[in-house]
């Protein structure tokens, strides 16, 4: 039973690596946000999964939150960001997509160099999936790097903190109730702020291209 | 309690600093009365404080500040002395105040009593302070009260970049100071003084320590190289702020000086000594040659300030020789020699700069080349400027001649000093001192004879007008200072024996007391100077020479014209100038300075003469440093690119970085 459930988690691990993968990938904004919406979703199968085998019930409120916030609420909150912005269409990347990509697998193999012994210190039953939690964060901080669009941007942030939630489950069964409710009105706020923003940008540059704002530097 | 009296009194100049901030603009409410009250205020502080002088110290906490950081007060001999002098000096300059400030010039004169009377305050717990918290805090807003002071006048760039260069360098020398005290504590994590005294450093830590309080307390002093805040800022300020900058302020850095080398350390080592005697008397020649060559009266009184300040740090070098060495009396006759020079100068400066602020108030002009002949339509303000100059080029019965006396009296022991080198080493400096007091003395006939002597160079001289009755008053009470310290140096120095006591182990008090009419400072067969003595013949000079051209000359008083040269006619402008007083200094001493000068050709329709003299120090230290930073500053702002995609990076290199080391 538990052999096969590691394996499930893993599987769950390996199918957000490739998400990761997806969005770093992917240059048109609608499939980003369905991208995320489908990290979230896995993320909440991970925790939901993670709770009933080892019977902690805050992680099935940690589940809950996560689906509400990261597969129903930030989604549509974006979606309805993009209509009225109206930026559905692609998006140029500063690195061409390939050059990423490698970049990307050498942050993957750096991250579980990383995180070996950590995983050897852990006894929980995902500790071998905090590689790939921490190459999801680094590839999502990655992704902000390489987008030249305030939207993209805002996407690999969140995706960041997608990479930490996994990060906490897989490494100590999740973190405190409290800290956890704070991430996740801190993400709620955060959106709202940068959603402001991104109006801002669009009202002073006619354009979401946050390559605009080099125009505020001092000289 | 006289501890608990001065706080109080601190708190009182606090409170009318506070009251000119609901007179903002209210000029009389604040001149006639809210500046007379700080003079009061200062004359009590005087009282207070010698009375506390001879007594043992008092120590007080008071909870200001942080929670667990108390304030630790502490008023021993030493503060004491330093709290009469600014009690003293603060009362004739506030008196001076109280009449010189006008209106519509830049800060509103509620503010400027605000700024005015925090200063003093702040320069009163700066001295009182016994931990180095409320050293630092009270250190630092007198740096801030007196930069706000500085520009009063803020609409003038000039003034403002003088006030910044002041702000800078005093802030340069708070981190040194700052450095000192983390030396000092000795890593107990105590900073009160009294765990600071209870520390024994190793000689390493403990001239770290020096050297660093040197650094802190000479950048606010004024000690060559540090010295170039002072020329820029005390013209700049008015001048009953430049009065108590330099007459009261460089001495808490005088103060901070003895307290670190003398108290918090112990006993100095020798080479201490002769850093201090060198630099001391590089900062006096230094000064006193670039005052013989100014041609503004505030700035020549500004380095006039650094000669002083000088000759103060050399004698205060010359008491850590003899104290290292364990002559204990000797260390106490130069040590007196320092304090009973920071008092006269105390009193001398401050009314020197007061009546530029007179000269200034009459004839609207700073530079001696227009000035002249004042001494006929301001004569209060000449006669009272001429004793503050006698006084500043020490000459007897004076009190600036005393100070001077002792302080080379004290030279003339160190063949005594058990060091060959330093043996011949000391009457060089010994010469220097001579050479510097000799031209502080030309220094000061010129600044006495271009403002006051001669005929007035510019037609508007002859509508100034004299000083008012409230300066007059405060300008009276520092040139009876002056005359004072002159006449009377015996009950002066037996007081200064309590306070050379418990820093060099021996005091002057039990020999000097021994003849009221005559100084002896060692003994009789040595040295002794009788100032009543000097009073008299002075005074039957001046009786015979009037005797004689009265009675036995023709006895009427004659006006006619200086001899002509055979010139058709003259005028004022063809006086000797302060620029031509100058000249044969800056011809002697040419190396010293940096000289840009414009010489008209025989051929020139307008011809134009001009000179300027610089400073070989601005251009060969303060610039490359500027400079230098300067370009670090570039350098660090290409990490500023404008661009979200680069910062992301160095945020992600950062966390690559800092995992990589915590995987290590």
């Amino acid at each position: 039973m538990s052999a096969f459930i590691t394996q499930f988690i893993n599987l769950l691990a390996a199918i957000l690596l490739m998400l990761a993968f997806a969005m770093l990938s992917q240059r048109r904004i609608l499939s980003l946000i369905y991208l995320y919406t489908l990290q979230g979703a896995t993320l909440v199968a991970a925790t939901a999964i993670v709770g009933f085998v080892t019977g902690q019930p805050h992680l099935y409120f940690s589940a809950a939150i996560t689906l509400v916030l990261k597969v129903l609420l930030i989604p549509m909150l974006l979606h309805r960001v993009i209509d009225r912005l109206n930026v559905r269409w692609d998006v140029e990347t500063l690195i061409n997509i390939p050059t990423t990509m490698l970049i990307g697998i050498v942050l993957v193999m750096f991250s579980f160099y990383l995180a070996e012994p950590i995983s050897q210190m852990s006894s929980t039953i995902a500790r071998g999936t905090l590689g790939i939690a921490l190459a999801c964060v680094l590839l999502s901080f990655m992704m902000m790097i390489t987008r030249s669009k305030a939207v993209p941007q805002v996407i690999g942030f969140l995706s960041m903190e997608n990479g930490l939630f996994f990060a906490a489950t897989a490494a100590t069964y999740g973190m405190p109730m409290v800290v956890e409710l704070g991430i996740a009105l801190d993400v709620l706020v955060g959106i709202l702020i940068l959603g402001v923003f991104m109006f801002h940008i669009r009202e002073q540059f006619d354009s979401l291209d946050i390559r605009h704002l080099e125009k505020l530097k001092e000289d | 309690m006289p501890l608990d009296w001065i706080l109080t009194l601190v708190l009182a100049w606090l409170l009318i600093g506070g009251t000119g901030v609901f007179a903002l603009r209210r000029l009389t409410l604040v001149a006639r009365l809210l500046f007379p009250a700080g003079g009061v205020v200062g004359l009590l502080l005087f009282a207070a404080a010698a009375v506390a002088l001879p007594e043992a110290p008092q120590t007080r906490i008071l909870p200001i500040g942080l929670p667990s950081l108390p304030f630790h007060f502490r008023l021993d001999s030493l503060a004491a002395f330093f709290l009469m002098v600014i009690g003293a000096a603060a009362a004739g300059v506030s008196a001076f105040a109280a009449g010189y400030f006008r209106r519509g010039e830049g800060t509103p004169p509620g503010l400027l009593c605000l700024e005015y009377h925090v200063f003093l305050g702040s320069m009163v717990l700066v001295v009182l302070a016994d931990d180095a918290y409320a050293f630092m805090v009270m250190w630092e807003t007198m740096a801030l009260a007196s930069f706000f002071l500085v520009i009063a006048n803020h609409r003038i760039p000039e003034i403002r970049r003088a006030g910044y260069l002041y702000l800078l360098l005093a802030h340069i020398g708070a981190i040194g100071i700052l450095l000192c005290f983390g030396v000092l504590q000795a890593n107990t994590g105590d900073y009160t003084f009294a765990n600071m005294r209870a520390q024994h450093l190793s000689p390493f830590w403990a001239s770290l320590a020096f050297l660093l309080a040197l650094f802190g307390f000479g950048a606010k002093a004024g000690l060559v190289p540090l010295h170039v805040w002072l020329p820029e800022a005390h013209p700049a300020a008015p001048s009953p702020v430049s009065a108590l900058m330099s007459g009261i302020m460089l001495k808490t850095a005088i103060y901070g000086l003895l307290r670190v080398t003398f108290d918090l350390l112990h006993t100095p080592l020798w080479w201490w000594g002769v850093l201090l005697l060198g630099l001391g008397l590089l900062s006096a020649l230094y000064g006193v040659v670039f005052a013989a060559v100014q041609v503004d009266m505030k700035r020549l009184l500004a380095y006039s300030s650094i000669e002083n300040i000088g000759l103060m740090v050399a004698g205060i070098g010359l008491t850590a020789l003899f104290s290292a060495y364990g002559m204990r009396p000797m260390a106490a006759l130069a040590l007196t020699a320092v304090l009973y020079h920071v008092v006269s100068h105390a009193f001398f400066k401050s009314l020197l700069f007061v009546a530029t602020g007179s000269v200034l108030h009459a004839t609207r002009e700073r530079s001696l080349g227009k000035l002249g002949g004042l001494i006929r339509f301001m004569p209060w303000v000449a006669w009272m400027t001429l004793i503050g100059a006698l006084t500043s080029a020490g000459l007897p019965p004076l009190g600036g001649f005393v100070s001077e006396w002792l302080l080379l009296q004290s030279f003339l022991f160190t063949p005594g000093l058990p060091n060959a080198f330093l043996n011949m080493l000391v009457p060089v400096v010994a010469a220097l001192i001579a050479l510097v007091a000799a031209l502080a003395g030309y220094t000061m006939v010129k600044f006495f004879g271009v403002i006051f002597l001669g005929q007035p160079r510019e037609e508007k001289l002859t509508q100034a007008h004299d000083a008012g009755y409230w300066e007059r008053l405060g300008m009276l009470w520092l040139v009876a200072g002056c005359v004072a310290l002159g006449l009377f140096p015996v009950p002066v120095i037996t007081l200064l024996d309590a306070v050379t006591r418990p820093l060099v182990g021996a005091g002057l008090g039990a020999v000097v007391s021994g003849s009221q009419w005559l100084l002896i400072p060692v003994s009789i067969e040595r040295a002794s100077y009788g100032p009543a003595l000097f009073l008299l013949g002075v005074a039957a000079s001046f009786a015979l020479a009037f005797l004689l051209v009265r009675v036995f000359y023709h006895g009427r008083l004659r006006r006619a014209p200086p001899w002509d040269c055979g010139y058709p006619w003259q005028n004022a402008r063809m006086q000797d100038t302060a620029e031509g007083f100058g000249q044969p200094i800056r011809e002697i001493f040419a190396p010293f300075f940096r000289i840009e000068r414009t010489l008209p050709t025989p051929f020139d329709r307008a011809p134009h003469y001009h000179v300027r003299v610089g400073d070989h120090l601005w251009h060969g230290l303060y610039l490359p440093v500027a400079r230098l930073v300067e370009r670090l500053a570039r350098l660090i702002g290409l990490l500023q690119r404008g661009r979200i995609a680069i910062y992301l990076l160095y945020s992600f290199v950062t966390l690559i970085a800092v995992l990589m080391v915590v995987k290590r």
